[in-house]
C-alpha cells in the first residue's frame, strides 16, 4: 500500500515538474486542497457551488419539470431595474418572477405566441396574439412585418411609406384553428378566434382571391 | 561692433519661458480638455503642477475611494463640475453586498465646503440620500447640473429639495436609479418663474406625475431640449404634450409600456412630420425609426428581422443595445441570433458601441462582424448560456473573439461570452491594447488566462472577472499591473485568502477587499491562508484603507 502511494506522489511531483509556473521567485509550494468555504469549480463546466444555488435547484426539481434550471446569482448580466420590465411584459400586473416551466402555448397570463407564415417569405415569424385588441391591430401588426420585408429590403429609411410593391389585396390572412382546418381570418369573434387559431397563414395569388383580401378582412 | 556700451535691446522683456507666470500657464491648459492631458501637463514640474491644479475646472474622480474628497477639493479648488463613481460595475448584478459602501455624503459636505461655485456633480454606483440632495440644493448657489446615474438611497423627497432650491438647473438627469416614492409631487415644486430646464430625464421614476403640473413645466420652459418620461404617462397622451412643447428635440418614452398600441407611432409621427424630433424608443415591439436615429435600445423581440430594417434604414446609427425580454428562459422563443448583428454591422457604418445579448453565436459571424466594422469602441456580446459554442462547428469561440480585437483596434471596451478558452485571452492580451475595461464571465481553462490578460492589455484600468478557474499565481505574478489599474473585480474563481494577503502586504498603495458571505461577518483574521475567497475587489487609492466598510467586508 505505502508502495503504491508513494509511487503515486512520484507521479504528481513530476507532473508538476512539468507545469507551466508562473510563481514569483522564492515563493512556496502552493496551496493544499483544505478549504474552509465552498470551493468554487475547478473546470469551467464546475456545477453551481453556492449553498443558495444549491437548495434552489432542489426546489426546482422538485416543483418544475427537468428542464428547469436553477438561475445563477447575478446572470445573465441584466440589472435588476431592467428586470421589472420583463415581469411587467412577461405577466399580468402583480406577479412574481416567470416560473421556469412557462411553455410556448402560454400559461393563464401569459403570452399566446403562434407561428405565421407567409407564402414566398423564406422564414416564419411569431406573433403574441394576446397583444391585440382586434382583427384590425393584428391585420396592421401582420402587414408592418411582412409586407416591409418586401419592401425596405435594400431600401432606404422611410421606405413603408412610398407606394409597396406588393398589393396588400393579393393577400389573405387564414389560420388553422383547433380541427386542423384552415380558416379565414375574421368570420368569428375576436376573442374566439384567439382561443381556436393554432397558427396564421398568409396566403398570397390566386389562391387567396377567391378568399377575399387583407384589406376586406 | 565693436563701438563701446551696450547697443543690445534688452535682452528679454519676456521672462524665461520656465518662470512665465501661472496665468499663463493656466490660459494654456485651458485648451487640454482632456484630464488625461492635464494630468500630464501637472507632472512635468511644480510650477506646471500648481497652474494645472489652480484652474482645473472638471474633475472625475472615477473610484470614490481612490481618494478622499478633502484630498480632491484641496488639490483642486476652482472645480466647477465634478463627477463621482463608487461601486464595481458588478454590483449591477447583485453581486457586491449591500450596504458595500460608497456614500456620497462625504462628497457633498466636502464640496459645499471647498467648492460653493460648483455648477455641476454626477453621481454614479453612489447611495445618494436625501439628506444629500437637500445639501446640494442649500449650497451652491450657481447649481446648474444634477446627475444620478444607478443611484439609490434617495426619495422623491431628496427630487423636491432639489426643484423647489435650484433656481438655475439646467439638467436633471436620473438614469436607472432606484428612488423610493413618497408620494411628494416633486415636478410640482419647481417654481412658476423656473424656466431653465434644458433636460429633464426622470424615466426611472416608478411613481406617477401630475400630467398637468408637467406639462405647465414643458412648456414655460422654452429651452427645454430633452424629455425623458416615465411610463406614468399614458403613451397616448405624449402626442398632445408634445404639441405644446414643440421646443423639445429628443424625446424618451420611458420603459417597457405592457400595453401595447400600435397606432402610437403614426400619432407621433403626425405631430412631429419634418422636425427631426429624434424619438428614443425604449424596450418596445415596434419601433419607429428615424433616419437620423443615434442611438437605439431595444429588446430582442426586435427579432433578426427587425434588425435587418433597422440596418437598411439607420445608417448613421453608433449605438445599438439589444436586451433579451426573457433572460431566464432556457428555451428562447425569440428569433434573434447572430444573424441580427452581422447585419447591422454591415450595413451601418458609424456603428462603434454595441450591447448584444443573443443566445448563440458562431465564430464566422463575429469574424464577419469583425471585418465589417473595426471601428467599434465598445464590443459586448453577452451569449445568454454560459459555455456555450460556435453552434454550428461546436469549437469554443476564440477565433471569433480574436478577430474582433485583431481588427478592432480602437477598442476600448469588450465583453466576451460563450465558450472560450485561455486562447483566446492571448489573443486578447496581445492584440487589445487600448482596451480600457474587459469583462469575464465563465471562460478560461487556466491560471494562464488570467496571465496573459494582465500580461499584456497595455491600456487596462478595469478588469472584472467571475465565475472563471483564475487562481493565485498570476494575480501575484502581476501585482504591479494592479497598480497601474483603476481596479479590478474576482469572484467565483480559485483565489486564497493567503493570496490577498501576498498582495496587500507587496503592494501598500492597493486596497485589497475580500467579500464573503453577506449573511455573515467573516472575522478573515482566524482564517487559514488556504481559505478560498469568493469575493475579491482591487483597487489602487493614496487614500489608505477605508472606514465605512460592513460586516461582510474586510480589507486585508
Amino acid at each position: 500500500m505505502a508502495d503504491v502511494a508513494s509511487y503515486a506522489a512520484d507521479d504528481v511531483d513530476n507532473l508538476k515538474a512539468t507545469e507551466l509556473r508562473l510563481g514569483l521567485p522564492g515563493t512556496e509550494e502552493e496551496k493544499t486542497t483544505a478549504a474552509l468555504l465552498p470551493t468554487p469549480p475547478s473546470t469551467p463546466r464546475g456545477k453551481k457551488r453556492d449553498v443558495i444555488s444549491g437548495a434552489a435547484e432542489e426546489e426546482a426539481a422538485k416543483t418544475a419539470p427537468p428542464a428547469a434550471k436553477a438561475q445563477v446569482v447575478g446572470w445573465p448580466p441584466v440589472r435588476s431595474y431592467r428586470k421589472s420590465c420583463f415581469q411587467q411584459q412577461a405577466s399580468s400586473k402583480s406577479k412574481p418572477p416567470p416560473a421556469p416551466e412557462e411553455s410556448a402555448a402560454a400559461g393563464a397570463a401569459g403570452a399566446l405566441f403562434v407561428k405565421v407564415s407567409m407564402d414566398g417569405a423564406p422564414y416564419l415569424r411569431k406573433v403574441d396574439l394576446k397583444m391585440y385588441k382586434g382583427y384590425r391591430e393584428l391585420r396592421e401588426a401582420l402587414e408592418a412585418m411582412f409586407l416591409s420585408c418586401f419592401v425596405s429590403s435594400g431600401a432606404g429609411a422611410g421606405a413603408n411609406a412610398d407606394a409597396p410593391a406588393v398589393n396588400p389585396s393579393d393577400f389573405a390572412v387564414t389560420y388553422e384553428d383547433k380541427d386542423g382546418d384552415l380558416m379565414l381570418v375574421g368570420d368569428v369573434p375576436f376573442d374566439m378566434f384567439i382561443s381556436t387559431c393554432k397558427r396564421l397563414r398568409i396566403m398570397k395569388g390566386s389562391e387567396a382571391r377567391g378568399l377575399g383580401s387583407l384589406k376586406n378582412n | 561692433m565693436g563701438r563701446g556700451g551696450s547697443r543690445a535691446a534688452p535682452a528679454a522683456a519676456m521672462p524665461p519661458w520656465h518662470a512665465l507666470p501661472d496665468e499663463v500657464w493656466e490660459h494654456a491648459f485651458s485648451f487640454l480638455p482632456a484630464a488625461s492631458d492635464r494630468g500630464a501637463a501637472a507632472g512635468a514640474c511644480r510650477s506646471w503642477l500648481r497652474a494645472e491644479r489652480r484652474s482645473r475646472r472638471r474633475l472625475s474622480v472615477a473610484n470614490c475611494y481612490a481618494a478622499s474628497p478633502q484630498d480632491a477639493v484641496e488639490r483642486f479648488p476652482a472645480v466647477r463640475a465634478a463627477e463621482v463613481k463608487g461601486k464595481p460595475h458588478f454590483a449591477d448584478f447583485g453581486l457586491v453586498p449591500p450596504a458595500w459602501g460608497a456614500a456620497a455624503a462625504p462628497w457633498v459636505a466636502a464640496a459645499a465646503d471647498g467648492w460653493p461655485l460648483l455648477e455641476e456633480l454626477s453621481f454614479k454606483r453612489m447611495v445618494v440620500t436625501d439628506e444629500c440632495l437637500e445639501m446640494i440644493a442649500a449650497s451652491f448657489r450657481n447649481f446648474q447640473v444634477l446627475r444620478l446615474v444607478s443611484c439609490e438611497g434617495f426619495s422623491t423627497a431628496g427630487l423636491a429639495a432639489i426643484a423647489a432650491g435650484c433656481r438655475n438647473l439646467r439638467e436633471l438627469d436620473l438614469q436607472e436609479n432606484e428612488i423610493e416614492d413618497c408620494s411628494i409631487h416633486w415636478l410640482s415644486l419647481f417654481p412658476e418663474s423656473f424656466t431653465s430646464l434644458v433636460t429633464l430625464n426622470f424615466s426611472c421614476l416608478e411613481g406617477d406625475v401630475n400630467i398637468n403640473v408637467l406639462e405647465r413645466l414643458v412648456t414655460r420652459c422654452r429651452n427645454l431640449k430633452t424629455l425623458k418620461l416615465n411610463n406614468s404617462i399614458p403613451l397616448d397622451k405624449l402626442a398632445s404634450l408634445l404639441h405644446k412643447a414643440p421646443q423639445i428635440v429628443e424625446l424618451g418614452t420611458g420603459r417597457f409600456s405592457a400595453d401595447y398600441h400600435p397606432n402610437l407611432f403614426e400619432k407621433l409621427e403626425a405631430a412631429f412630420a419634418g422636425d427631426g424630433l429624434a424619438v428614443s424608443v425604449s424596450h418596445l415591439h415596434k419601433f419607429h425609426l428615424n433616419i437620423e436615429t443615434v442611438n437605439f435600445q431595444v429588446m430582442d423581440l426586435i427579432e433578426d428581422h427587425g434588425l435587418a430594417v433597422v440596418a437598411s434604414s439607420c445608417n448613421k446609427l453608433q449605438e445599438l443595445r439589444v436586451f433579451p425580454s426573457d433572460p431566464f428562459d432556457a428555451a428562447g422563443q425569440v428569433s434573434l441570433t447572430e444573424r441580427g448583428l452581422v447585419d447591422v454591422s454591415a450595413s451601418c457604418p458609424m456603428l462603434e458601441s454595441v450591447l448584444y445579448f443573443c443566445r448563440r453565436m458562431t465564430n464566422e459571424a463575429l469574424i464577419a462582424i469583425a471585418k465589417n466594422r473595426p471601428n467599434f469602441t465598445c464590443f459586448r456580446l453577452c451569449i445568454i448560456e454560459p459555455h456555450t459554442p460556435d453552434y454550428i462547428t461546436h469549437q469554443p469561440l476564440d477565433a471569433g473573439f480574436s478577430a474582433i480585437v485583431e481588427s478592432c483596434k480602437g477598442l476600448t471596451r469588450l465583453s466576451v461570452s460563450g465558450l472560450l478558452t485561455d486562447h483566446v485571452f492571448k489573443s486578447i492580451g496581445a492584440h487589445a491594447d487600448r482596451l480600457e475595461m474587459l469583462s469575464i464571465a465563465f471562460a478560461g481553462n487556466s491560471d494562464l488566462g488570467l496571465h496573459y490578460i494582465l500580461s499584456g492589455c497595455k491600456s487596462l484600468k478595469k478588469l472584472e472577472i467571475r465565475d472563471c478557474p483564475f487562481g493565485d499565481k498570476p494575480l501575484l505574478a502581476n501585482a504591479a499591473k494592479l497598480e497601474t489599474m483603476r481596479s479590478l473585480w474576482m469572484s467565483s474563481c480559485s483565489l486564497t485568502l493567503g493570496a490577498c494577503r501576498q498582495l496587500a502586504r507587496k503592494m501598500p498603495r492597493l486596497s485589497v477587499e475580500v467579500m464573503n458571505d453577506p449573511e455573515r461577518a467573516c472575522p478573515l483574521d482566524s482564517l487559514a491562508d488556504e481559505t478560498l475567497i469568493d469575493k475579491l475587489y482591487v483597487y489602487r487609492t493614496i487614500a489608505g484603507p477605508r472606514s465605512d466598510t460592513p460586516a461582510c467586508v474586510q480589507i486585508v
